[in-house]
């Protein structure tokens, strides 16, 4: 068990950021979110629920895919090359760690989207346990363990120190790298960490929160639920739970035209929106109920049913602190889930 | 505040069972002790789920864009703030008045949860109003702050007591007032007084948060189009991110330019905004200059009454003199 104290971490991540690109939680106008760190940015580690979520660092909210120049009679097409090297994303929580594993089994399967694989095999992750879980985190309904955050290195944060430990080959690569601004630490003190954090999360309003009702199976039966009308009432097809939410995934391909060349890109699409999935014939989705079915259908059955029985959702509960209207996952999970149809 | 739930359920039952109307668009309890959820209680009965308290930020009067021509009249609990809303949605013929009962319910202000947890309080379990003061219970202990401290920033600059369009009211309990209004332009002089490099600087700083999300375009009253241009695939903008950032920001510019002189100052578009962007301010700059150019004005204070952008009188300000 490796420690820094907690008053040192700038200096550490300008040891990083000599070899590394540092992503981070950093503070831009009093807003939290995960983006490149540069010297003299304040990081917040005391903040669970950046907020936007860590996903963009590895799927960003848009992305060239090509270009598309006239020259005379002659079309220039140039294709984006899939940029940077090795970076370090620091401070991931566990919610937000899972939540690459579920676009992984999105973004790395047949066909594999080279844009993201070559930014996963590039990132090192060091996670870190959440010492102050908060009212809207429920985690733990998906057998996600905030006291063991998974990652290349595993962080915990006690005693104004930050504890590491690695947990791959690269991860141990990266802790040897840094050695020299760390100090042996005391396991003792990260047990103690760890039982405190399960203690609380014992402790959580959404603690009993359960997926009774979900999954694989239950696509059908959950589709026909008569309460999707009165849920998605409020609704007003936003897309705030789309996009800080860390797990969806779906995009949209479109061109945009400067005038001077025409960019190709993809963005962040989302389920909410009334152009979604928009083809030839129209939209397969007409109504706001439909639409708002879709989202949860997806995280809570189709996705189940397409990657072996593993929800898309992984708590962190930021859709819960950001619907303007106060929808959210966990009331159509208790609305839904625990009904007979 | 019992009371005033009381009174308002009342009233609802009332008015339903003597088939005045037959539902009511109000706030219905979440799975936290703070969330409130606009909803329609449908039928005498369902009115008893009904609650108001000091977590209502949610401006409802746009719902009534559909909810008034559904047949049968439906309630619609308003605050003073709101009102101002209604009577816009009713100058531009989105509100068929006919199908809303208009009930307005006093409020002392509204809290921003968000601004509770700015203040470290986490980990919310109970929060409590007594008496100016909320009593909040945490996983962390036991805490208290100040309800003025926490309020939504539409709050800040409050418009009173008076309901701008109301069938009926239930008002304040007594000894709560409206929130005392501060100057709500004076952040907007202060960026006027920026160089237009620093404020070009500001924006793009603050703007460069936005994941179109689109929340401030839905919750505005007054972005009622049937059809938003960034929606038309053909028109050659998107309601998605753009690969040009400032394309993007332009997005809100237009927002903004697009709903000028109907803007009541509800605040909706900050208030829902994830990345928590101050968009009011923007619609503020241009409140600020028809004031300075055309006199006072306040959208939304009187139903059809014509706007100084689609009006003119001889006096008008010449639009080229700066």
């Amino acid at each position: 068990m490796l420690k820094i104290t907690l008053d040192k971490i700038s200096e550490l991540l300008s040891e990083i950021n000599k070899t590394h690109c540092v992503y981070a939680p950093v503070e831009r106008s009093g807003e939290v979110c995960f983006d490149k760190w540069s010297e003299g940015e304040k990081v917040r580690l005391d903040v669970l629920k950046t907020s936007k979520s860590a996903k963009g660092v590895f799927f960003p909210q848009t992305e060239d895919i090509a270009r598309f120049r006239s020259k005379g009679k002659e079309l220039e097409i140039s294709q984006a090359k899939t940029e940077g090297g090795p970076f370090v994303i620091f401070g991931v929580r566990a919610c937000d760690v899972k939540s690459f594993e579920i676009l992984d089994s999105v973004f790395l399967s047949d066909p594999v989207d080279s844009f993201y694989k070559a930014r996963r095999e590039n990132a090192l992750i060091v996670a870190i346990a959440c010492s102050k879980p908060e009212e809207t985190c429920f985690c733990k309904t998906f057998s996600i363990d905030p006291a063991g955050p998974s990652g290349d290195v595993e962080g915990y944060t006690a005693n104004g120190a930050l504890y590491f430990e690695p947990r791959t080959e690269k991860g141990k690569n990266f802790c040897a790298s840094i050695a020299r601004l760390l100090e042996e630490g005391d396991e003792g003190a990260v047990r103690a960490e760890k039982e405190k954090i399960r203690g609380i999360m014992a402790d959580l309003p959404f603690s009993s929160l359960t997926t009774k009702g979900w999954g694989k199976d239950e696509g059908n039966r959950k589709f026909n639920s008569e309460k999707w009308k009165e849920l998605s009432d409020a609704c007003i097809g936003c897309g705030a739970c789309t996009f800080t939410c860390p797990t969806c995934q779906c995009y949209d391909v479109r061109d945009f035209d400067n005038g001077r060349e025409v960019i190709r890109y993809r963005c962040w699409d989302s389920c909410m929106y009334n152009d979604f999935t928009m083809m030839a014939h129209g939209t397969p989705r007409k109504t706001r109920v439909e639409r708002f079915r879709q989202r949860f259908m997806h995280k809570l059955c189709y996705h189940p049913e397409n990657h072996g029985g593993v929800f898309s959702c992984v708590g962190c509960g930021r859709c819960i602190e950001k619907c303007p209207m106060s929808i959210n996952i966990v009331k159509v999970m208790r609305a839904i889930g625990g009904e007979e149809i | 505040m019992q009371k005033m739930i009381d009174e308002i359920k009342e009233k609802c039952a009332a008015l339903i069972k003597n088939g005045e109307a037959s539902r009511v668009i109000g706030w219905e309890k979440g799975e936290l002790p703070y969330d409130r959820t606009p909803a329609v209680f449908d039928g005498e009965k369902a009115v008893g789920r009904l609650l108001y308290d000091a977590f209502c930020g949610a401006n409802i009067s746009k719902y009534l864009i559909a909810a008034s021509k559904t047949g049968g009249k439906v309630i619609a609990l308003l605050k003073p703030c709101d009102t101002y809303s209604l009577n816009q949605l009713l100058t531009e013929n989105r509100v068929d008045r006919s199908g809303v009962y208009a009930l307005g319910v006093g409020c002392s202000g509204m809290v921003d949860v968000e601004k509770i947890r700015d203040k470290g309080i986490k980990g919310i379990k109970d929060i409590e109003e007594i008496d100016g003061k909320l009593s909040i219970k945490t996983l962390y202990g036991d805490r208290t702050c100040d309800k003025s401290e926490v309020l939504l920033e539409k709050c800040l600059s409050c418009k009173g007591e008076k309901f701008a369009v109301s069938d009926d009211s239930v008002a304040l309990l007594e000894g709560e007032t409206a929130p005392s209004p501060s100057d709500r332009f004076s952040a907007v002089s202060r960026i006027e007084k920026m160089s237009p490099k620093e404020r070009f600087e500001f924006w793009r700083g603050e703007l460069s948060r936005c994941i179109r999300c689109n929340a401030c375009r839905n919750a505005c009253p007054a972005c009622s189009c049937m059809t938003c241009v960034f929606d038309n695939a053909r028109s050659g903008v998107s309601s998605k991110a753009s690969p040009d950032a400032f394309e993007e920001n332009m997005f809100h510019i237009i927002r903004a330019f697009h709903v000028a002189g109907r803007c009541t100052d509800c605040g909706e578009c900050s208030r829902v905004c994830p990345q928590r962007i101050p968009l009011h301010l923007l619609n503020r700059k241009f409140i600020k200059d028809i004031n300075e150019f055309y006199g006072e004005y306040q959208a939304g204070e009187q139903p059809y009454q014509r706007g100084p952008l689609v009006d003119y009188n001889v006096s008008d300000r010449d639009p080229g003199q700066v």
